[in-house]
């Protein structure tokens, strides 16, 4: 590992802690109303490593044509896509605090705001994917080499018109691509293998003519590597991200009651104590 | 698009769906932002010629009317024009929570063509008949609605629809050899309706391919000495409601005649704006009444439903004497 690599490697994990204390001000702020806290954490490395380092974004300017588009499929996971619009200076940090209020433009679901640089409303699952198809024949259309990132559930991946897009996506050669698929092995009522056993995913993933890979999806070094090195040629890529719900946390990792909860001010104290 | 007597006399005869495919090409090949999607039927929706003359214009996304709406969306996103089109109950109701979020709720230009609704594919059955889209989509905030009358407004109807650049459904009704409702040129404006006869005892309102059987009642209730307003209510949201008001203030009684059910279509939607019209008149609305029945030929199902001129005439007498 070089010397930029490390300094890149430093960004992100900054970047993460910065996101994590967001995501538990938001949750502790939402009190009664709950947030899906689990499903955040988990791909809390992940979308760090994307917004900290490998996406092209216009600083002030969430419009830019230049920029690399970026799609939660698993839109319940909205606290990490707000945190991460926050830190590189989309959303005001003032406005977390409105997260699931009245009038708020920050819903438990994200809502198409081009000004805080959300791009779609997500929410319903499996959906992502297919936006993404039309959104990277567009930009190929226009000439444009920007690349599309989705991040999905695991859970997520029971819908049927997931499995529509998967086959689409190889179709039209789109390379500009990459979909991540958060495995963090439970959905909303217990673990996959219980509810619908999602099988061997990545050879799933890749019969349907995916560039697959599968790597630990809380090892940064890991995360770094792989989108360093993604190609965006003919084939799509996809990441089957194996990773902990509620990651960082003794009172969450692993426990799907934190697939929807309140986060209280006792916890929210002591999820900080323990990120020293 | 060059209208001219010919040309009607030949979509007439072709019927709307292949007119919706020439038209569509001639959009396309003056517009190279406009898309169409359509889900393995291009030969239905007379989309072959375009499909071979405009390759990069023309997507297909296989049989996944759920995956053709997301696309479309990403497309429209991107600033494209995106048409989508595939048989009414699948444009429709397949991907139907998919147009509610990606149309409707985030707003995406797209325009939906339902290709062959109604009843006209009768001998297959109730999976590809379709009773059921004006209601399923007109409870989706922000959508507009339209069934052309015959082939030119459909011609018409995709113009605007497109120039408009708003979420539309267009909703296709009647076979080929589809009678001519318009012989010439009209203004076609998307949500003013409009009088194709004058009559002062009854106004009757219809859409899609029962317009011209509405033409042909008007003539045979003639001779009961009852004279009968027939409005072409092309556009079925935004309803035009002026119209409504002044067919409450000027008739006897007020009729509606769809191919659809009588719950949730044209009868309905005008139902909701005459409920809050002081003294409105009686109101007679004919349709499907929400049953699934046998199958058969186009003919067979409108007599069965009571749609054809003679029937209508039948059931608005019952309700006049």
């Amino acid at each position: 590992m070089n010397a930029i690599d490390q300094t890149n490697i430093n960004k992100i994990i900054k970047f993460k802690k910065n996101l994590t204390k967001n995501i538990l001000e938001m949750a502790l702020n939402a009190g009664a109303n709950s947030s899906h806290f689990g499903g955040a954490l988990s791909i809390a490395d992940i979308i760090s490593t994307l917004f900290a380092y490998k996406m092209k974004f216009e600083k002030n300017n969430p419009k830019s044509e230049n920029r690399d588009r970026f799609i939660l499929s698993k839109g319940h996971a909205c606290l990490a896509y707000y945190a991460a619009l926050c830190e590189i200076g989309f959303i005001k940090k003032d406005d977390l605090k409105t997260f699931e209020e009245n009038d708020s433009n920050l819903l438990g679901h994200p809502v198409r705001n081009m000004e805080l640089g959300i791009e779609f409303s997500n929410g319903s699952l499996g959906m992502g994917l297919s936006l993404a198809i039309g959104v990277a024949l567009a930009l190929k259309k226009k000439k444009k080499k920007n690349n599309i990132f989705v991040i999905m559930g695991d859970g997520e991946c029971n819908e049927g018109s997931v499995w529509e897009a998967l086959m689409a996506a190889p179709n039209f050669n789109l390379g500009n691509i990459t979909l991540i698929i958060d495995k963090n092995n439970f959905q909303q009522t217990g673990n996959n293998k219980s509810i619908m056993d999602l099988g061997n995913l990545k050879n799933k993933v890749e019969s349907f003519g995916w560039n697959t890979t599968e790597i630990d999806g809380h090892n940064i070094n890991k995360i770094y590597d792989y989108f360093k090195n993604i190609d965006n040629n003919n084939k799509p890529n996809a990441l089957i991200a194996n990773t902990i719900k509620g990651k960082g946390f003794s009172f969450s990792e692993n426990n799907n009651s934190w697939h929807h909860s309140i986060l209280t001010k006792d916890l929210y104290d002591k999820a900080l104590s323990e990120m020293k | 698009m060059k209208i001219e007597e010919k040309n009607i006399k030949i979509w007439s005869v072709i019927g709307s769906r292949a007119t919706f495919g020439i038209a569509a090409l001639e959009i396309a090949k003056k517009n190279e932002n406009l898309i169409t999607i359509t889900c393995d039927v291009s030969t239905s929706a007379g989309l072959d010629r375009y499909r071979k003359m405009l390759p990069d214009q023309y997507l297909d996304v296989g049989i996944a009317e759920q995956n053709m709406i997301g696309v479309a969306a990403g497309l429209a996103s991107e600033n494209f024009d995106v048409i989508t089109t595939t048989f009414a109950p699948f444009q429709t109701m397949r991907c139907c929570e998919q147009i509610k979020v990606n149309i409707g709720y985030m707003k995406q230009n797209i325009c939906m063509v339902g290709l062959a609704s109604g009843l006209v594919l009768g001998p297959l059955g109730y999976t590809h008949c379709c009773i059921e889209d004006v209601g399923v989509l007109r409870n989706i905030p922000g959508l507009t609605i339209i069934s052309p009358a015959d082939s030119l407004e459909t011609v018409k109807a995709l113009f605007a629809a497109v120039n408009s650049r708003k979420p539309t459904y267009i909703r296709l009704t009647g076979s080929s050899n589809n009678p001519i409702v318009y012989k010439k040129d009209y203004e076609f404006k998307i949500g003013n309706a409009i009088t194709l006869n004058e009559g002062k005892d009854i106004t009757i309102f219809s859409s899609g391919a029962m317009v011209y059987q509405c033409l042909e009642v008007a003539k045979l209730i003639e001779k009961e000495n009852l004279s009968c307003k027939v409005v072409n209510m092309h556009t079925i949201k935004p309803l035009d409601l002026k119209s409504i008001d002044l067919a409450c203030k000027e008739s006897k009684l007020i009729v509606t005649v769809e191919e659809h059910n009588i719950i949730g279509g044209l009868g309905s939607a005008i139902a909701e704006h005459k409920a809050s019209i002081k003294n409105s008149p009686e109101m007679l609305i004919l349709g499907i009444k929400d049953a699934y029945g046998k199958s058969g030929s186009y003919n067979f199902l409108k007599e069965k439903h009571r749609l054809t001129p003679s029937l209508i005439v039948q059931d608005i007498l019952k309700i006049f004497h």
